[in-house]
Order: structure tokens, then sequence, then C-alpha cells
């Protein structure tokens, strides 16, 4: 039996479906072999932990990789808890329609869409002087977190929105109090939801160049505590490529680093979600 | 609030004598209790006494309050947005309403078995061991030994014995009904509601839970809303009919299950066991 000729359209469709993805994975592709290209040469133990040198044309990113992760840490401590307690009053407290919920939702999906140029002007206003942290790591992980605070609460509210309404009423109806329900069956079960916003919440932060140029310095020194000034692996990047003649090749090799961070720390969020909430329950 | 209502065209405390012998008291008594959600009036004027130790059943056309009216007797009624309850309710003799009631001690003595089994995420040990040991009991062997008594008191225990620890949601649609029964026992109440505890499961795994309840006759007072009335009739000893005439829902008839078949008195209820209306 001769098979019915598929019509034109569909040929048309499946082409320029096709090439669409195509282009966006070859940009991506583009990108990271580029960058795994000129920078793989220079990526050697020697360069992960010595001290950077001549403003980066030489020596390591030991300290910049220090201030990253010192950044990251009072970033994420500050947004973790702040943001699952909010998500949590957002869902488990405020119904859809009350105006005290909508206000807030309102606010963070702005906040959300804020250019980080804005955060870091407010972070270096409030922070650095009106705190008075000056330039610090501390003030640019409060401003990372400021950043972060609203996706991180939006998929963390989206991940208990999913959690079927029968384990809230089964729950209750055991005389189960809410911070117990909570705890043992609902945040487990909303663990997907948390986990995606880390992700995304983490991805921002790490990349994040604006922001921590008003807040945390780049000083490229070995921070001594959470007041020093500290420079990040992103802005180390920007400054090696756009103030430094020469430090280019450097600039590959920290934007290696930067990348290859992200596979370890989506991986570690995955498994610390998964060992603390998600093992709780037993599907 | 919601305004005292007009006399109700039917008169259920007529039928009282019918149902509860003289001078017993009472396990649950509703007195004059509203439903509303918002501007809906659910249920109006409920007043009935449901007698220790028997089955009751509630029957009636859907959306006649039976759930609602359910949902009042261990307070879930306050968890939902919007929803408010006027009159008295009283469990043993105190009013569970009452400023300050102890809440989770009413849920403990008054448990409730959903439409839709609804068993935690959890292992099936999990599932009886978390409620337990919420209500303070935390010895290991006590525990155990609860949780394999509960599992034995819904015929469970041969069926998941080797498998305590495997995900309740993998057991079938009864036996996860059967699994929150036992968890509600686990907390030895007083008195059970069930919605509709058969409808969501297959003809045979029906008829387990259905002999089950059957047998939870002799130790707990249980309230189930059902539409099958054949269910009730084989079940209850008690039936209790619910009808919403274009408005809120009332109580019609609440009488013996052989005098309700056999000698209704409202002429709703001779309809409806007659197959002719509902």
């Amino acid at each position: 039996m001769a098979e019915r000729a598929q019509p034109w359209g569909d040929h048309v469709a499946a082409v320029f479906i096709w090439t669409a993805a195509a282009v966006v994975t070859s940009v991506f592709v583009w990108m990271l072999a580029d960058i795994v290209w000129n920078g793989a040469g220079q990526i050697s133990w020697e360069f992960l932990t010595a001290p950077t040198d001549d403003a980066g044309r030489a020596g390591g990113i030991g300290p910049i990789l220090v201030s990253t992760a010192m950044i990251l840490g009072v970033c994420m401590a500050v947004s973790v808890p702040l943001g699952v307690g909010t998500a949590v009053l957002l869902s488990e407290f405020t119904g859809t329609n009350v105006t005290f919920g909508r206000l807030v939702r309102r606010s963070l999906d702005v906040l959300a869409g804020v250019p980080s140029i804005v955060f870091g002007l407010f972070g270096n206003a409030f922070f650095c002087h009106v705190l008075g942290l000056g330039f610090s790591i501390l003030a640019g992980g409060l401003t990372l977190a400021c950043m972060v605070l609203p996706i991180l609460i939006r998929s963390t509210e989206a991940g208990l929105r999913a959690v079927p309404n029968e384990y809230r009423m089964g729950a209750a109806a055991l005389g189960i109090s809410r911070t117990s329900a909570l705890w043992h069956v609902l945040l487990p079960a909303a663990a997907p939801g948390i986990v995606v916003g880390l992700v995304l919440g983490v991805g921002r932060a790490i990349a994040e160049t604006a922001a921590l140029l008003f807040t945390s310095g780049y000083v490229d020194r070995m921070p001594g505590s959470l007041f020093d000034s500290g420079r990040s692996l992103s802005i180390h990047i920007y400054d090696l490529s756009m103030n430094v003649a020469g430090g280019s090749a450097n600039a590959y090799a920290s934007a290696l680093v930067l990348v290859a961070l992200l596979v370890p720390i989506n991986a570690g969020i995955s498994w610390v979600a998964d060992r603390w909430l998600h093992r709780r329950l037993v599907r | 609030m919601i305004p005292p209502a007009a006399p109700p065209a039917h008169t259920p405390a007529s039928t009282q004598s019918r149902v509860l012998a003289a001078g017993a008291r009472p396990m649950v008594e509703a007195q004059r209790v509203s439903v509303r959600y918002g501007k809906h009036v659910a249920v109006e004027d409920v007043t009935v006494s449901i007698g220790r130790q028997q089955i009751t059943a509630l029957v009636g056309p859907s959306g006649c309050g039976k759930t609602s009216f359910l949902g009042t007797l261990n307070r879930l009624s306050d968890l939902i947005p919007g929803c408010e309850v006027a009159g008295r309710v009283s469990v043993d003799g105190e009013d569970i309403r009452a400023r300050g009631f102890d809440l989770v001690g009413l849920r403990r003595r008054v448990g409730m078995i959903f439409q839709k089994p609804n068993p935690f995420p959890l292992s099936v040990r999990r599932n009886l061991e978390f409620p337990l040991r919420e209500h303070g009991v935390r010895d290991r062997a006590r525990v155990a030994e609860v949780v394999e008594q509960s599992l034995r008191n819904v015929g469970l225990w041969a069926e998941v014995k080797d498998r305590l620890d495997a995900p309740a949601l993998a057991l079938s649609g009864g036996q996860q009904q059967r699994l929150c029964i036992a968890r509600a026992l686990a907390l030895e109440p007083d008195v059970l509601l069930m919605d509709e505890p058969c409808s969501a499961l297959d003809p045979l795994s029906s008829g387990v839970v259905e002999d089950l309840i059957g047998q939870l006759r002799a130790q707990y007072t249980v309230l189930i809303v059902t539409h099958n009335l054949a269910q009730a009739r084989r079940i209850a000893d008690n039936v209790a009919l619910f009808w919403a005439q274009g408005g809120p829902g009332r109580l019609v008839e609440h009488a013996p299950t052989e005098a309700f078949f056999e000698s209704p008195r409202d002429p709703l209820t001779i309809a409806y066991v007659g197959g002719l209306r509902g």
C-alpha cells in the first residue's frame, strides 16, 4: 500500500524546527569550544591555587576562588532560609487571593526582572554605606541574596503548591501539626521545586558581575575575613578582558573554571536536596 | 453569622426516638448546624444525635451537604477558606466548637477517611509511625506493636508484612484505603468519619473495605457518607437522608436502617428509597 505523501507544510515546519534547534545548540557549543580551546592550556593546580600577579596577567586565581566561594556562601546562607520561609508563608499560610500574598508575589516578580546593576547600586547604598559594611564580601553576598531571593521563593512556592492538598488534609485530620506536616511531608515533596530555584539562583549569583563591582569590590588579594573586599571570578574575567592588556589568556582560563564550577555545584545541590529532603519520602 | 433559620419543614427531632434508646448518651450531637462557603449555604439547620458504636450512613443526592456536615464534626472545615459553621457540635458531651478547644485531641478522637485514599508518600510503616510519634507514642517496641495490630485490624498485615518499608503509594487502591483506616485506628479514636471511602475503589477492593467497615461497628462510632443505598442497607445501623431542594442541604429523615427502607415517613425518603428521586 502506498503511503500518503506528507503535506509540504509539515516538511517546512520540520526543517524550521530542526534549524532553530541546531542554531541554538551550535551557539552554545561554539562558546564552550572557544573557552576550552583558549583556556584549557593554562589550567593547572598552580593556576587554581597561586595568588594573582601582575594584575592577573600572571599567577593564578587562588584568592579569586576563595572570594567567590565566600560570596556565594554568604548569599546562600542568607537566601535559602529566608527564601524557603517566605515560600512556606506564601503557599501554606496565605491563599492565592489574599491581598498580602498578591502584593508579595507581585513585588517578587518585579524584583526578579530588575537589572542587576540596580541591585548593585542598592547594595552599595544600603549595605556598604548605610550599614557601614564598606566594600566587603559580606556586602556582596547580601546583595546577591537580594537578587536570588525572588527566584528561590517563586520556584519553592510553585513546588509547594504542586504538592497534593490531600496530604495537608490527611495530616490535619490525624491531628498532625502544620509544622510537622511541612517538615516531614510537604517540604520533602516540594524538593524538586526547591532544587530548581537553587540551581537557577546559584547560576545567577555566580555569573553576577555588575552587582558585585559596587559591593564586594575587586581587590584581588586573599580575603582575611567577610569584611575584606574580594574579587569574584566573574569580575576577574571582566577585569582581565576589559581593563588589562594581555590578560585574555587568563580570562579564558578563568571562564573555563567558572563554567566547570557550575557542574559540581549543581550536582551538589541536587545531592543535598535529595539527601536531606527527598530521601525522607519513599516513593 | 448565619441568621436563625425558619422552622424546618421536616422535623428530624420527631425521628429521634426511633434512633436512640431513651436515656442513651449520644456520641456525636449536632444542634442546628449550618455550614456556608461565602454566600453559598451548603447545610442548614441540621440537628441530629448519633449513638455510640453504631454505623450511621449519610445518604442523599450529590451536593446536599453530607460531606460539608461531616467536616464540621472534626473541624476540618476550619481549613477551608471562607467556610463558616454555626450551631453546636458536641462529641461525647463536649462542645468541640468552644473557644480554645483542644483540636489535636479532637482529631485524635475523631478520625477521618477520605474519598480518595491519601497515604503519605512515605513507607507503609512510616505512614503509621508518623502520626503515632506526633501524638507522643515514642517507645519503639510500643510503636511496632501498634503498627502490627493496626494492620491486622484492617486485614492488611499478611499482605504487607514483608514490605513494610516499601512505598505506601505502591499499594493497590484498596490496600491504600485500608492503610488509611489503619492509620486512623492506630490513634485509638472513638469516632470514624468516612467520606465515600469505597467510591474510588474497584468493586473487589470496595467489597473488602466495606466488610472491614462492618466489623468496626463493635468498637467505633462510624459516620459514613455514601451514594450507594445498597451499601448503606448492608452495613448501617441507622440511615440519615440529606436533601437540598433548590437551597441548602437539610436533614430529612434519620431512622434505623430497616425502618428507613421499609417504612420511611418522609415523602422524599419514600421517593428516594423507591428510586424515584435523586
